[in-house]
Order: C-alpha cells, then structure tokens, then sequence
C-alpha cells in the first residue's frame, strides 16, 4: 500500500490534520498496516515538497497542522487509481526461494520442508479468520483482510501444486525441474550429476 | 469430551501387491465445541476418514469411538441410531433424495427415526431457514443449483440434535459468500451448541476456520496447527516498522 497515495485519498475528502490522517488510514486500511507518526509527517511533507497537498500555513508541526489537497494532487491521485501497479514481473519470494533450494540440498526432506511452511502459513489463515469475523461490520476491513486471505490460500495452493509436481517427477523418474526442455533442446548441457542424483525421501 | 476419537485406524483395501493402503494409524479427536478440519490433497484418505468415523464403513484395524463408545461393541442397529441421532454427514455429492422435496429432504433423518412427517417438517424447514433456503421447501434437488442442494445437504446433516458433525467439502459448490455463511453457521452450531464437527478439505481458506487443521497425507496425519495465539499478534504496530 502506498502511504503517498493513501493520505491524498484521505485528503480529497476535505483538509485534515496529520493526527486525523494516520487515524483514518489505520481504521480505512483495518488497521491490517498500522502506521507510525513519523510515515505520516514525512509523507505529508514530501507531498508538500511536490505540491501535490498544501499545508495550512502554520509553523507548528505537530498532530494540529492541517493539510489539504492541490489540483496538482487531485490530478495525481485519479492518475494513480487508474495504473495497474507493476506485476509484470515475479517478486523475489522467499517461500518459493526456500523451496526451490531445498530441491538441491542432499539429505533434504523436501515434504517436510513444504509442510512447514504450509503449516505456518494455514496457521496465520486461522488468524485472519478469526479476526474477520469481530470486523463483520467494517467494510474496509473485509476487503483487507479478504486480500490478505487469498494472498495466503495462494501461497498454499502453490505449496500443494509444488509437492504434487515433484512427487510426480520423483514417482516416474523424471527430474523435478523438469526434462522436457531438454527434450526440446537437445543442445542443453547435461545437468550436473549431483542435480540428477537429487531423489526426494517420503 | 472428546465427541469422536479415533484410535490408530487403519483402512486397506485389496490383498496382496493389489492391496491399497488408504488410511495407516490414524489418530484424531474432535471434542465438544470443536471445528476440526482435516487438510489433504486428492487421494490422501480424506473421505475414507470420515465414512469410517461417520460409522459408515469399518476400518481394517484400530478404533473408533462416538461420544467415548467404542462403535467395534454396539450393534448394527445401535449403529443405525448413532447415525440417525448423533452423527450428520455431509457427503461430497450431497446425496439428496431425488423424489422428495428440499424440506422433506431435510427432514427425512426426523421421520427414519420415528417423528410424524407433520411434526418433522417443522424442524426440516427451520433448518432450511438458517441456510436461507425458506423459499425452496417445496423445490425438488433437480430444481435447485448446485450451491442450493448443498446446503440442503447441510441443513439435513444438522438437523435435529446431532452432536458430530461430519462434512466432506462442505463449500465445494458454494461461492467465497455463501462458502463463509455455511461455515459461520457449522462453527456457531459448534460454538453455542456444542457440537463436533470434522470437515475434510483440501481448501486452506475453509480450514481456516477450523480450531485446529490436521494434515493428512498418503493415508497418514503428518501434522497439525498449533493453537493459534490471538488476533492482536498480527495487529501490533510493530510488525510492519
């Protein structure tokens, strides 16, 4: 979530003060990212900075300086609303890191390795759950913790669809990253033979 | 109390090098007030677990027990009571009665064990109200959409004072809303009522709902979710500095 992009939306509703911005932001967002005063004040005054929000003048910078949005910043914000963030490329995903090494490393209960991770993982789902059922009448809320639970049943189904693909390989000999570009390819060097060695215990 | 326990079981099928072994020492509990949900992919002895705890099938070894009775000592017919009386079970393919109505499916399990279809009936169509299906009492299951016949799946599964309930993806028809409504439902019959429930799925968003979710894999509990510590441990401030 972006914090530039949240404080304009709360400030095309009308001025507010730094203190009333990071309250709404944590009960719009359910409280899922909380904030801390000092994001608050050093995102207002770069939107200052770029003309995007004016303050109210006053010298004081404290919870009681008031801020409201510029043309500028009008602008800006319906700009931002329309662009699709950037998911063209895969985020570097530590999980799947985790995984994807464990494939090469002797000795390593492959299973056991995902499982963990599953577990943590449903673990945290249970959480979410819970807490979406006390927030049954808020809104934005729902919506976040919703995001927050499908990004996590992704992750899982990712899990599943990881084990399921090199119990398959490891069933018909096939090496679980794969031999069918090498089919394709028969240019490919030959993987190295501690990779072919690679055998998954169950 | 534990409402269901299971001892060890074990469940094969065929002999010899044809023999399948679909569930190996498969110990589990399901306590008063308790959601467990059972995670596991395709094949991994899901559904067999919960025919052989709904008493539906006898395992090859091991025990199971309903409310602290062992089922191995009580006669086919106190066994046909359990079912009718205490255990509900929804069943994957919902099996509905074709030629009877939603309310008289719903209250069939009432009627089986002796109540008139007139006072049945009452019982059949508040639990179809809970699952907000009172406009569909009168439909046969071929007039109803997949969602809808699951969840007259559950409403008979829960209707009367079952203790256990058994469910084999029991949202697998229903879209993300009506998914959340049926397991409100099943935790608050769980919660404020005081029933088991085990629901057997491969769907993580479903499980989460559960106490607990015990995983199963080739046959075996390969493991479990820890108690989960309160919702304040993902909402402190803290965490995303």
């Amino acid at each position: 979530m972006s914090v530039r992009y949240a404080m304009l939306a709360l400030l095309s509703e009308g001025p507010k003060y730094g203190l009333q911005l990071r309250e709404e932001f944590e009960a719009r967002t359910g409280e899922v990212w909380p904030l801390n005063v000092g994001q608050v004040y050093q995102t207002l005054q770069r939107l200052e900075r770029d003309g995007l929000v004016e303050s109210d003048g006053t010298s004081d910078e404290g919870p009681q300086k008031g801020f409201r949005i510029t043309a500028d910043g009008e602008q800006e914000l319906a700009r931002w609303l329309r662009t699709p963030p950037d998911l063209s490329s895969p985020p570097r995903d530590e999980l799947v890191m985790k995984v994807l090494v464990a494939l090469y490393v002797p000795n390593t209960d492959l299973p056991a390795v995902i499982q963990a991770h599953r577990r943590y993982v449903v673990e945290l789902m249970q959480q979410w759950t819970r807490i979406r059922e006390d927030d049954a009448g808020d809104l934005n809320a729902l919506l976040a913790i919703d995001a927050e639970l499908f990004r996590l049943d992704s992750v899982v189904r990712w899990l599943d669809a990881a084990e399921a693909r090199v119990n398959r390989a490891a069933g018909d000999g096939t090496p679980p990253w794969g031999d069918q570009a090498s089919t394709r390819n028969q240019t490919r060097a030959p993987l190295p033979r501690h990779r072919r060695e690679v055998r998954v215990r169950r | 109390m534990s409402m269901l326990e299971l001892r060890g079981v074990s469940r094969s099928y065929g002999q010899g090098g044809a023999e399948v072994h679909a569930l190996r020492e498969v110990s589990l509990t399901a306590d008063e007030g308790e959601m467990v949900a059972v995670m596991g992919p395709s094949g991994s002895g899901k559904s067999t677990l919960l025919t052989i705890a709904g008493t539906l099938e006898e395992p090859t070894s091991g025990e199971v027990l309903i409310a602290g009775q062992p089922i191995s000592k009580v006669s086919r017919n106190a066994k046909a009571r359990l079912r009718r009386r205490v255990i509900g079970y929804v069943f994957q393919d919902f099996n509905l009665l074709p030629g009877l109505t939603a309310a008289e499916n719903v209250s069939l399990p009432l009627e089986l064990d002796g109540l008139s279809a007139r006072k049945a009936r009452v019982p059949g169509l508040r639990g179809l109200e809970r699952l907000g299906l009172d406009g569909r009492a009168g439909h046969y299951p071929d007039q109803l959409s997949g969602g809808e016949r699951q969840r007259v799946a559950i409403a008979r599964a829960m209707v009367g004072e079952r203790r256990l309930l058994l469910a084999d993806e029991p949202s697998g028809a229903l879209d993300s809303a009506n998914a959340q409504a049926v397991m409100r439902l099943l935790l608050d019959a769980c919660k404020e009522g005081g029933m088991a429930a085990v629901v057997v799925t491969h769907d993580a968003q479903l499980a989460s709902w559960a106490d607990r979710v015990v995983f199963l894999r080739d046959g075996r509990v390969t493991d479990q979710t820890a108690v989960a510590p309160g919702p304040e441990s993902l909402l402190t401030p803290e965490r995303n500095q």
